[in-house]
């Protein structure tokens, strides 16, 4: 698929925003939908609905194939070992929340150290502060230095005989700091550390394989790779699935249920208990097909040219201060303006049709490490053009006219 | 949506150059707020004298134009006034930033009049609503010896 048309796919750039054609850098926050995912949506509910794994009347037989074929195309999409190891949830967040509360339950007592890092987005800190609160972990933070990377030999001598888990995001979701996993993981090996990658910002953005990773849990959301909001995925290692205990219980996960007992499925319906978001899941296959149609390697020349184009362009507009200069980067510019807070900046570019995104991102942690309360934050997806690039700089221009700077 | 109308001269003024920004000398009351959604955090100190007057007062704070045009000119315009007429003033400044055309207080002046009004436009944004009236729920909250700290999410729905 060719890039230069891939706009006309995504019906939302057909609309005005304030009356100019929309500009969107927010896809860090979510991205928009191709009409693949949209038309997915729409038929399931008028042609194809059923609940799934339950009646086997032939609409609930056909969604429950569909259901099981986003399962297997994420499954490759990560290059996992097998489909059992894809459990659907909410959302990252809830799929890190898993994690946590399941791990935690089984694997973590008083004094016992989690290590996260400085880099984290709130849901990859918050359902481990849980755990601080209920069994008095302690979380231990890896340190970044200024440009945005994870100091790597801190990182390992914050590790002792203590620590249980290691949480770690593979793309800063205000830095764009692409983190390497692979280098934690095999530090974690050594000593026996499982390691979960909270994949958000990455899937949508770089090669996933889990496999090459080695990592033991990988969390990311559908919403963020142009698929439907309410999908989330949990990718982990078998050993773990079977291992630790179930997480939300109802329909579904059981085995058998009596009065006196109970028994769980296996994997993954264990951890996907209730009424799953059916038509959601079967569209979300669309959005991985989209991105398989065009091709990892050709979406990150893409994004990597934009960004740099972006990035020299904003250098040359005065009082510009781009956050952190990671060894890595993907396409999240956050950056902060003398004399205008990025409230303000957002509230003008709107004007414009430009979406940009403005406040803490969700990482305060970050944000008080680099002396900052907020910033404005621009965040490439497929779908950017330098045209857009174009117009959001312009469009900063502007902010020092409305505030009348010199 | 007019961006002139948000950000009018007398906001940008305010918001540049804010008055009454530190911690008044002789204080003797004082609250906290917070933003939550942009982790904006104000302070403001009063210093009230046994006539329930308002002697003088500040705010400490960084955040956008807008809340720090709207604590400015709130600090400049309740130095001085009792509590009673500056509880019925933030009544009347909240519904005017929030759904009201015009203000009815009879205890401003025209000039402290136009000033609030500047403050009106945010009615047209919505998300910005929150930080016109973040440092004026503080300043209610110092009023009512509140030690709580003022959450916008309460408040503005």
């Amino acid at each position: 698929m060719e890039l230069n048309n891939i706009k006309s796919q995504f019906p939302i750039f057909s609309k005005k925003i304030n009356g100019k054609p929309l500009v969107y850098l927010d896809s860090s926050n979510s991205s928009q939908k191709p009409l693949s995912v949209l038309k997915s949506l729409d038929n399931f509910y008028k042609n194809e609905f059923s609940n799934i794994g339950r009646s086997i009347h032939s609409l609930a037989v056909s969604a429950t194939n569909k259901f099981d074929e986003t399962r297997v195309n994420v499954k490759n999409f990560i290059n996992a070992n097998s489909k059992e190891e894809i459990i659907f949830t909410k959302n990252a967040t809830e799929a890190i929340n898993l994690v946590a509360t399941t791990f935690g339950q089984q694997n973590i007592n008083k004094g016992d150290e989690i290590l996260i890092t400085e880099l984290e987005h709130h849901s990859n800190y918050v359902p481990w502060h849980y755990l601080r609160e209920a069994k008095g972990a302690i979380i231990k933070f890896a340190p970044i230095n200024d440009d945005g990377d994870i100091i790597i030999e801190k990182l390992k001598e914050l590790i002792t005989s203590k620590t249980k888990i290691i949480a770690v995001t593979h793309l800063s979701n205000v830095t764009g700091t692409i983190v390497p996993i692979k280098e934690i993981v095999e530090i974690a090996r050594k000593k026996n550390i499982p390691v979960l990658v909270d994949g958000c910002q990455s899937a949508p953005h770089i090669k996933i394989d889990v496999k090459d990773l080695d990592c033991d849990f990988f969390a990311f959301s559908a919403h963020k790779v142009y698929g439907p909001t309410g999908v989330g995925l949990l990718y982990a290692k078998k050993k773990w699935l079977e291992k630790l205990p179930p997480y939300i219980g109802g329909g579904g996960m059981i085995n058998e249920v009596r009065k006196n007992k109970i028994t769980y499925a296996p994997p993954p319906e264990k951890y996907e208990a209730g009424t799953m978001p059916t038509a959601e899941v079967v569209a979300f296959n669309e959005s991985i097909k989209f991105m398989k149609s065009i091709g990892i390697e050709k979406i990150i020349n893409h994004e990597k040219e934009l960004t740099n184009y972006a990035l020299e362009k904003l250098k040359k507009i005065n009082s510009i201060n781009i956050v952190g200069n990671p060894k890595n980067k993907a396409g999240v510019i956050s950056f902060t303006m003398k004399g205008i807070h990025p409230h303000d900046i957002s509230t003008i570019v709107d004007e414009d049709g430009v979406a940009i995104r403005a406040g803490h991102h969700c990482s305060q942690i970050l944000h008080q490490r680099l002396n900052l309360i907020a910033t404005a934050r621009a965040s490439i997806g497929i779908y950017n053009t330098k045209e857009d690039i174009d117009a959001f700089c312009k469009s900063i221009e502007n902010c020092r006219k409305v505030f009348e700077l010199k | 949506m007019d961006l002139k109308q948000l950000y009018q001269d007398i906001i940008l003024d305010h918001g540049k150059s804010p008055r009454n920004l530190g911690k008044c000398k002789n204080f003797n009351r004082d609250a906290k707020g917070h933003n939550p959604l942009c982790g904006d955090e104000v302070h403001v100190y009063l210093d009230l004298n046994s006539e329930n007057e308002i002697k003088d007062i500040s705010f400490e704070g960084a955040g956008c134009a807008i809340s720090m045009a709207s604590a400015s000119i709130m600090t400049d315009l309740i130095k001085g006034k009792n509590i009673s007429d500056s509880k019925e003033i933030i009544k009347d400044y909240l519904g005017l930033v929030k759904n009201k055309s015009e203000l009815e207080s009879k205890k401003i002046t025209d000039n402290e009049k136009t000033k609030m009004m500047s403050l009106s436009g945010v009615k047209d944004f919505p998300m910005r609503v929150k930080c016109a009236t973040l440092s004026w729920h503080t300043l209610k909250a110092a009023f009512d010896n509140n030690k709580e700290k003022v959450n916008t999410e309460k408040f503005d729905k």
